[in-house]
């Protein structure tokens, strides 16, 4: 460990870490534009430079490794005047149009150009002008404004997976580009916006809509896939108006995809403000107290088997606790979450969840996917497999669907025959599988949710115990959900018990009239017209494939609405505030929940947020303190048989990325989003 | 000073002459007061006035939508939202000041990057209702064409100390 001397304060750090990274260890900021703490180093910016003892010039500190008893100085007038020389050249090109860029008041340039640069310039000719470039309908492009720091370029190439972006000439006529005019292909593209210091890169949606000063902040929980994604959430008034990731080094670093920060525009499109009844095959406005009196009208005298509910992909646990003790009430056994009709075996936590953890992947040293492209179904999961997949040693197999994931693996077949290949030894990935220390299978929902899937989970937790994947410091087990609301309807059971039935049940009996009343908690996945000539009740947010077939409509709050719990496919639960309030009569789903007990009879005996969250914690709700990963204590498997596998290729669940859910599929943003890929995808199909 | 005295100075009316006397000079000095509301009073080029939107001589509005006014209003009065326009240039949907929260300040003008908003020279806008002093961006645009003549003299007269 070297010690060096910073400002005449001594620091010691690890070898190999650079000389601004021992400045921060000593206090000291030191500008930079083109450094960033996840990307390689560039050091083409020379903002960082500090003066070195006995060096003859000022050195770049971003790209200087520390060696023992060097001596720094940061704010000495040398530094001070290398500083304003560098920022004077950096504005030579740059336009002075703060008041019209969308990163004013928010801007690297900005704050660093009044903290560190010179007061004036010298420089008088014509500045010169870049021509914007088209980078699709996320990403809005004032090229002249870059500063060349090629953190785009970096983080497309190194974190995105995507070696789309590049710089063209040199000097001057240096330009970011993608080579060939195209949209960026990546789901990562968004935090290009995060990264740009200047306002070269800008949200094309949020385009001149707000300054950073009128935004408030609410920390959130992404909802949009099963990461659990910590967001910030910037609203202004009644309007979410922009997503930007929050640092969580153990979850998304410091990454979101980009259907977490642009479907917000479908937040305030095609919402359920009131409640509706259906009379005479229309739908038609009512106060809640009528909605609630048709639905108690309806379950009045109603054996409990013949009701249901489904809970959809985006429900908080509080939420379907209550539900979970309505219908409990209502005498029915008859719930679930598996909208997808996946085969997940509930009987142990350590079935269903990520049991190596994101973090966690960084550790591995093979993996083994199953069905899954996690490159669609979790994007921020996938740059950390991509991260651990850069660092080298890291063999991939893949059995499902071939995709490009942004990393090299091998293809070991499309089905269930590569599984039954690597459970009889026969599959020459497997030496690679059992030669790892700590290897790691994950299974995604494509390869359970299918009339086999309990034989392939069987088969998948057989093949890892073989693999030597489920020891006592290390669970090499892993499920990819896709729903954020799923791992926490697990925990609490929102289940078929007591007999009752699941999805594929609920579904025959709406469909044979043996289920009368069916409650839709924001399910909108399941095929609609096989709920036959049942009453519906659909509670949720968004007037999607449920509000459609709906003969009650309950409006209830999005995920940024309301103060809800989240469990993330690795089991971390996580708890978001509301940002803003839900619109018109719309109301907190645990609080529809709530008040409809009291209609129908059934008083739920709890009034306030705690007592739901009680009592979500009595049903099995972990704690938002429980620790994480761990080892597998118990190797025996799911229910299953692994030799009952069938035939058929493992289809991919998501075929449109950027509308898998109620809120994506309101989104524009979303929708020129698909219109954008589609073409690319379709070239790639033939 | 004697009875005598006393009475002589009432009988002749002396201190009414006298008073008269001054009211006489004044007559005949210039006046101080000005007959408002058809004279008026010099106003200096800094005078905060009645607020104003410009347009550049071609006709193009000048506010681009940057907000600083707004950020900077210490009574909070300028309400602000903008999205970009067909041609692409950022420009406001909406620009409103409420008069009655307004205190004149003028930091709004020494805010805005291109002389968008100012305060002119008007200061008779009273209205006999509340909302006629609510105004929005055709009001604003509309004071800019009104007055576009003296607000770009005055903004002549005072640069020269800027």
């Amino acid at each position: 460990m070297p010690k060096l001397t910073v400002d005449g304060i001594e620091v010691e750090v690890p070898a190999g870490t650079t000389v601004l990274q021992a400045c921060e260890a000593a206090g000291k900021e030191i500008p930079r534009f083109c450094y960033h703490e996840r990307l390689s180093i560039a050091g083409n910016c020379r903002m960082c430079l500090v003066e070195l003892e006995k060096a003859p010039k000022p050195i770049a500190s971003c790209a200087y490794p520390v060696a023992d008893n060097m001596v720094i100085h940061t704010d000495t007038p040398g530094v001070k005047a290398a500083r304003r020389g560098v920022m004077e050249f950096l504005l030579i090109n740059h336009p002075l149009d703060c008041p019209i860029c969308d990163q004013g008041g928010e801007c690297d340039l900005q704050d660093q150009a009044v903290g560190y640069g010179f007061d004036h310039s010298r420089y008088e000719e014509n500045k010169r002008a870049v021509k914007d470039k088209n980078l699709g309908p996320l990403i809005k492009t004032a090229m002249t404004r870059c500063i060349h720091c090629t953190r785009c370029v970096r983080f497309a190439t190194e974190v995105a997976g995507v070696a789309e972006l590049g710089a063209t000439g040199r000097g001057e006529a240096m330009e970011i580009g993608t080579y060939v005019e195209h949209a960026l292909t990546s789901e990562l593209s968004g935090n290009m916006i995060d990264l740009c210091p200047v306002g070269a890169l800008t949200s094309k949606p949020y385009a001149f809509v707000a300054r950073p000063w009128e935004l408030s902040r609410t920390d959130g929980i992404d909802a949009t896939d099963a990461v659990g994604s910590n967001i910030r959430i910037d609203s202004r008034g009644p309007q979410v108006l922009r997503i930007l990731p929050r640092l969580n080094e153990a979850v998304n670093e410091e990454w979101i995809s980009d259907k977490t920060r642009f479907s917000n525009d479908g937040l305030t499109r095609r919402r359920l403000d009131k409640p509706w009844i259906r009379e005479g095959g229309k739908l038609r406005p009512a106060s809640w107290n009528e909605a609630f009196a048709a639905i108690a009208a309806r379950t009045k005298g109603l054996a409990g088997d013949r009701i249901a509910a489904l809970a959809g992909d985006m429900v908080d646990v509080e939420a379907m606790a209550a539900l979970r003790d309505l219908m409990a009430a209502l005498g029915s056994g008859n719930i679930d979450c598996r909208q997808d009709g996946a085969r997940i075996d509930a009987s142990r936590r350590d079935f269903y969840l990520f049991n190596t953890t994101i973090a966690g992947i960084e550790q591995a040293d093979a993996a083994l996917l199953i069905g899954t492209n996690p490159r669609r179904e979790a994007a921020v999961l996938n740059a950390r497999l991509r991260k651990r997949s850069l660092a080298g040693r890291f063999p991939i197999g893949l059995v499902g669907e071939g995709a490009d994931l942004t990393y090299p693996y091998a293809h070991l077949g499309d089905g269930p025959a590569a599984l039954a290949a690597l459970l009889d030894g026969s599959s020459p990935f497997l030496e690679a599988l059992k030669g790892a220390s700590h290897p790691m299978v994950i299974i995604g929902q494509g390869a359970i949710a299918r009339p086999d899937g309990a034989a392939v989970l069987a088969a998948a937790w057989t093949i890892a115990r073989e693999i030597g994947a489920l020891g006592a410091a290390w669970h090499g087990f892993n499920m990819l959900h896709m729903a954020a609301g799923r791992v926490g309807a697990l925990d609490i059971g929102f289940l078929p018990h007591g007999g009752g039935r699941d999805r594929d049940g609920i579904l025959a009996g709406a469909g044979n009239g043996e289920i009368d009343l069916v409650w839709l908690l924001g399910a909108d996945e399941i095929p609609m017209d096989r709920l036959g000539r049942a009453f519906v009740v659909y509670q949720g947010h968004h007037g999607d494939a449920g509000a459609k077939r709906a003969d009650v409509i309950l409006p209830g709050a999005a995920y940024v609405e309301k103060d809800g719990t989240w469990v993330s496919t690795e089991g971390r639960v996580q708890r978001a505030a509301r940002a803003v309030f839900p619109p018109g009569e719309a109301r907190e789903d645990w609080a529809i929940i709530r008040a409809a007990s009291a209609a129908l009879g059934h008083a739920l005996p709890y009034g306030d947020i705690a007592g739901v969250r009680a009592r979500a914690e009595a049903l099995g709700a972990g704690r938002l303190d429980a620790p994480l990963g761990g080892g597998c204590i118990d190797q025996g498997g799911p229910s299953g048989d692994p030799r009952m596998l069938g035939t058929e290729a493992f289809a991919a669940p998501v075929t449109d990325y950027y509308r898998t859910d109620a809120i994506g599929r309101a989104s524009p943003t979303m929708a020129a989003c698909a219109a954008s890929v589609a073409p690319t995808s379709a070239v790639a199909a033939e | 000073m004697g009875v005598m005295d006393r009475t002589m100075r009432g009988f002749f009316l002396s201190e009414l002459v006298s008073g008269m006397a001054l009211t006489l000079r004044y007559f005949f000095k210039p006046k101080v007061t000005i007959n408002y509301p058809y004279e008026k009073g010099p106003i200096s080029p800094r005078f905060k006035g009645e607020h104003a939107l410009r347009r550049y001589p071609n006709g193009e509005e000048r506010c681009i939508a940057c907000k600083l006014c707004e950020a900077v209003c210490p009574a909070q009065a300028i309400t602000i939202e903008a999205e970009p326009r067909d041609d692409g240039s950022r420009r406001t949907t909406r620009y409103d000041i409420d008069m009655t929260k307004c205190i004149y300040c003028g930091l709004c003008e020494e805010a805005c990057p291109v002389d968008a908003i100012v305060e002119g020279p008007n200061f008779e806008f009273s209205t006999e209702t509340r909302e006629e002093l609510l105004y929005n961006k055709d009001r604003l645009l509309a004071n800019g064409d009104r007055w576009e003549a003296e607000i770009a003299s005055r903004l002549a007269a005072d640069a020269p100390y800027r």
